[in-house]
């Protein structure tokens, strides 16, 4: 499938390629040359970006964040050069850069942020790039559905999110993190701490595919492999593990956090193990283990001890390695076999010796064999577990035992059964994957090694540091592959006892599974499609009710509305009383006869049968308001009214030549409910007046704009001043709806009927 | 429709409305007019001369496309407004500039306010005459 397209001629994907590159390699040195900085205290940097709503571009560079950077830039500096021989002479490879660089400056964005507005903008970055990687084979249909899912999910939550940010900003008077972290006890205390929590964990869920919302992710897979991997490993469902280790200072250690976290984390991770049993795909089931990965870091952020942000901490960098390099070794496989399916990949150890190799190290490091990292994971997840009180104790440490075992299965599944026994047929023969696709995975998994073997120096430099920022205090952090015979010790080697056992049986396991699946009345995909073609049906039905096509309705509906709104207003306020006190005495009889000319004009609106005499009665009634606006000494409305009026009357005349004729539709010269609106609108219209000229008026915005119109806007008309200088913004707006209008007013004139032959 | 009179009268009829147009917009800023009062009796003068002879004839003698001059417009004020942003200063903050100005008095002010006002009638202008153009053409 990865080769189905015309090939174009580039060495490495072209400067595409070198760019691609070389961009996160230098990044990665540079935040390399910083960690000895931040191994001993954070850094907040930062410029001001929109200082009135206390918007900051600002940086927060502590263990937390440097840990993501690293892994951000470096599995992405991997996943670069295998996509540029993986996908360089793709025809769309630079379009495919474009948007792999936008999705790591986002998420790169989304770590440093230090204010919570900034990190809501790189976080919908992610989920704008994550769309159009996801949907990079647009011209499959899966592909396209895959990323509308993922865009739609994590939009949503991220919106949700900005809610909460919002409201956590009022609480603590700052978009700050690096003072928000510091006001946690005042947050908690908060009577909207709930509301906070929810909202955030709404959109840490969503990103971080936790259940129930966990369904997009193997979707997901639709994208191309490197993008799987990065997705996967080191960005986007990392956001949310963030945002949840990011703010756990805050908003962490209550009973809330705890419970919401280890049960959806909990549930998360053994679902997701099952499920990965279930897969025939080797892609897919690596999909369904970071599902687990996922649920197990929410579960031990959430259960918030030292020991269990110890173990998230180390379990984070410990499955970004692991699963970056295990999806670009599928990629390999995938690409020199032409199949990814489990069941018919066999023996391929001595025609890929190196890719096996790689493959070897990042499964036995998922699998928490020593002396990987992962056993070292492992280890402290279960002190981590075994450390907590009551139930949370029995329910963590279950959970992590299910998964743990589920993991060592999967990793046999996806990188012990390819490799050995006796070579199978395959699709294309087998060979050994280039250089810079091998790199990748074999220095991750080399990286799995060493941090195992030397477990002091991950510790050291990024857990210890990220422990820290997490937890908001300092306790040092020590890192050890082996910590004597002890309760955790012996879990381990019943997990791989129990690991073993499944793996024997798993053919049998998956064939049940797939049974039960196809039972089983719990399908979050399907249901999504029904949610989905459920606000379509909805949509359809509010539009054919609104939106009838009918002005006569339209018109209608608009004044109905206004009368029952605004009347209805003044009669439950009980305003109508004001301004009665009002007298006719002063009006003059030049002003009498104006208004009788109104007043003639208005009648022969209503008289008519002919729609020209309505028009140009029309006229006279405005032709007449604008008189009166000349008389009370408001020249300038006084012209643009009369302008208006003219115009109006011409474009309608205008505009009916070119309506066509149709016979009456109604022959009542009556009709009871327009004539209710109509004098509904008139009676409400005429108390609105009487009662605004009754109250008191309010001059502070005139004097205001009296004073300032010469001094500071150097114009003595103050109306225009207000309209170019004062409000010049509302007028831009004003104006670009005049053009608009037109254009589109001229897009449908043209749309409905054929131009003229021109001669 | 043709009329004698009415082409006779509006080819003088137009041109005043087309001065007053432009006297209107200048001196908008201290009396009664300015750029959208402006831009009404400008696309009105146009009308007139449609009304007298033809829509093609009017576009001939508009010379532009109206849709183009109401983007134009548009473009010029929203570059009035961003011109305050080389000064350092908010977006839509008046530029001035005093010519000839004597102690105490303003002199000839120039400013982006102005700029600011001639896009607005452009937009305007445009803008009608895109519709009362579009309406006419068939008929």
């Amino acid at each position: 499938m990865a080769d189905d397209y015309p090939k174009v001629d580039r060495v490495m994907g072209g400067p595409a390629g070198w760019i691609s590159i070389a961009f996160p390699a230098v990044l990665f040195l540079y935040f390399l040359g910083l960690l000895p900085q931040i191994v001993t205290g954070p850094q907040v940097h930062g410029i001001d970006w929109v200082p009135s709503l206390g918007i900051r571009l600002s940086v927060l560079l502590d263990g937390l964040s440097m840990t993501f950077a690293l892994l951000i830039t470096g599995i992405g500096t991997a996943v670069t050069l295998y996509s540029a021989r993986y996908l360089g002479q793709h025809p769309d490879y630079p379009r495919f850069v474009c948007y792999l660089l936008m999705f790591m400056v986002g998420m790169l964005g989304l770590v440093l942020a230090d204010n919570m507005i900034s990190l809501f903008v790189f976080w919908e970055v992610t989920t704008i790039a994550s769309y159009l990687l996801i949907g990079f084979n647009a011209d499959s249909a899966k592909s396209r559905r895959s990323a509308l899912q993922a865009l739609l999910l994590t939009g949503t939550g991220g919106l949700v999110m900005l809610g909460g940010m919002i409201i956590l900003g009022n609480v603590a008077g700052t978009f700050e993190l690096s003072q928000i972290l510091e006001m946690g006890d005042m947050v908690r205390a908060h009577p909207w701490y709930m509301g906070i929590l929810l909202l955030f964990l709404a959109g840490a869920f969503t990103k971080s595919a936790q259940v129930p919302f966990h369904f997009w992710l193997p979707n997901a897979m639709a994208a191309p492999t490197p993008v799987s991997a990065y997705l996967h490993s080191a960005t986007m469902v990392k956001a949310g593990v963030y945002l949840m280790a990011r703010m756990n200072p805050a908003l962490g250690s209550t009973e809330a956090w705890f419970w919401i976290l280890t049960i959806f984390g909990g549930i998360t991770a053994v679902l997701a193990s099952v499920m990965a049993l279930r897969q025939t795909d080797i892609k897919q089931t690596l999909a369904y283990t970071t599902l687990m990965a996922l649920g197990s870091l929410t579960m031990f952020i959430g259960a918030g001890t030292h020991y269990a942000i110890v173990a998230a901490m180390t379990f984070l960098v410990v499955h970004s390695l692991y699963k970056a390099a295990l999806f670009l070794m599928i990629g390999i496989v995938d690409h020199a076999t032409g199949t990814r399916d489990a069941t018919m990949l066999r023996g391929l150890r001595k025609a890929m010796p190196l890719t096996g190799l790689a493959a070897a190290l990042a499964a036995v490091s998922m699998a928490g064999i020593p002396p990987m990292v992962g056993f070292v994971g492992k280890e402290f997840m279960y002190k981590a577990g075994l450390g907590l009180d009551g139930f949370g104790a029995i329910w963590v440490t279950a959970m992590i035992f299910a998964a743990s075992a589920m993991m060592f299965v999967t990793g046999g599944i996806v990188a012990l059964k390819p490799f050995a026994g006796d070579l199978a047929e395959t699709p294309t023969p087998a060979h050994e994957g280039p250089w810079p696709m091998l790199a990748g995975p074999l220095v991750l998994g080399g990286l799995s090694l060493f941090f195992g073997l030397v477990p002091g120096v991950l510790g050291h430099y990024l857990v210890g540091p990220a422990t820290h920022a997490v937890e908001g205090e300092v306790h040092e952090v020590h890192l050890y592959l082996w910590g004597g015979v002890n309760t955790a010790l012996i879990l381990s080697l019943l997990t791989f006892l129990a690991g073993w056992l499944l793996y024997r049986s798993h053919e049998s396991i998956r064939a049940r599974l797939i049974a039960f699946e196809a039972r089983s009345p719990i399908d979050f995909d399907a249901g999504w499609d029904r949610l989905l073609d459920g606000f379509k049906a909805v949509a359809g039905w509010q539009t054919r009710l609104i939106q009838t096509g009918s002005l006569q309705r339209y018109m209608a509906v608009t004044f109905a509305s206004f009368v029952v709104l605004v009347g209805g207003t003044y009669l439950v306020k009980g305003a109508f009383g004001a301004g009665l006190g009002l007298t006719t005495a002063s009006v003059h009889p030049v002003q009498w006869t104006v208004l009788a000319l109104i007043a003639v004009g208005s009648i022969l609106v209503v008289w008519t049968h002919s729609r020209m005499t309505a028009v140009a009665a029309m006229g006279v009634v405005g032709i007449g308001v604008s008189l009166i606006f000349i008389m009370f000494s408001a020249p300038d409305v006084a012209i643009t009214q009369l302008l208006v009026e003219v115009l109006v009357v011409v474009l309608v005349s205008l505009a009916m030549l070119r309506l066509p004729y149709l016979p009456r539709r109604s022959k009542a010269s009556f009709r009871p409910g327009h004539a209710l609106i109509a004098g509904g609108v008139g009676v409400v219209t005429t108390f609105l007046t009487i009662s605004v000229l009754g109250s008191p008026f309010d001059r502070r915005l005139t004097t205001f704009f009296e004073a300032a119109s010469y001094p500071e806007a150097h114009g003595r008309n103050i109306v225009n001043v207000i309209l170019v200088d004062f409000r010049a913004l509302d007028t831009f707006g004003e104006i670009t709806v005049v053009a608009m209008a037109a254009l589109a007013a001229l897009a449908l004139l043209r749309g409905t009927a054929p131009r003229k032959e021109e001669n | 429709m043709q009329s004698l009179i009415l082409t006779t009268t509006t080819r003088l009829l137009a041109a005043l409305l087309l001065m007053f147009s432009v006297y209107a917009l200048l001196r908008g800023h201290n009396l009664p007019g300015g750029g959208f009062i402006g831009g009404l009796i400008g696309a009105t003068a146009f009308i007139l001369y449609t009304i007298a002879t033809s829509e093609i004839e009017a576009r001939r003698a508009l010379r532009v496309g109206p849709s183009n001059i109401a983007v134009v417009g548009l473009g010029i004020a929203g570059l009035a407004g961003l011109s305050a942003g080389l000064a350092g200063e908010p977006f839509f903050t008046g530029q001035w500039l005093f010519l000839f100005a004597e102690d105490g008095g303003k002199g000839l002010p120039l400013s982006t306010v102005l700029v600011f006002d001639i896009g607005v009638y452009l937009a305007v202008f445009g803008g009608i005459l895109t519709l009362v153009f579009a309406l006419e053409e068939e008929i």
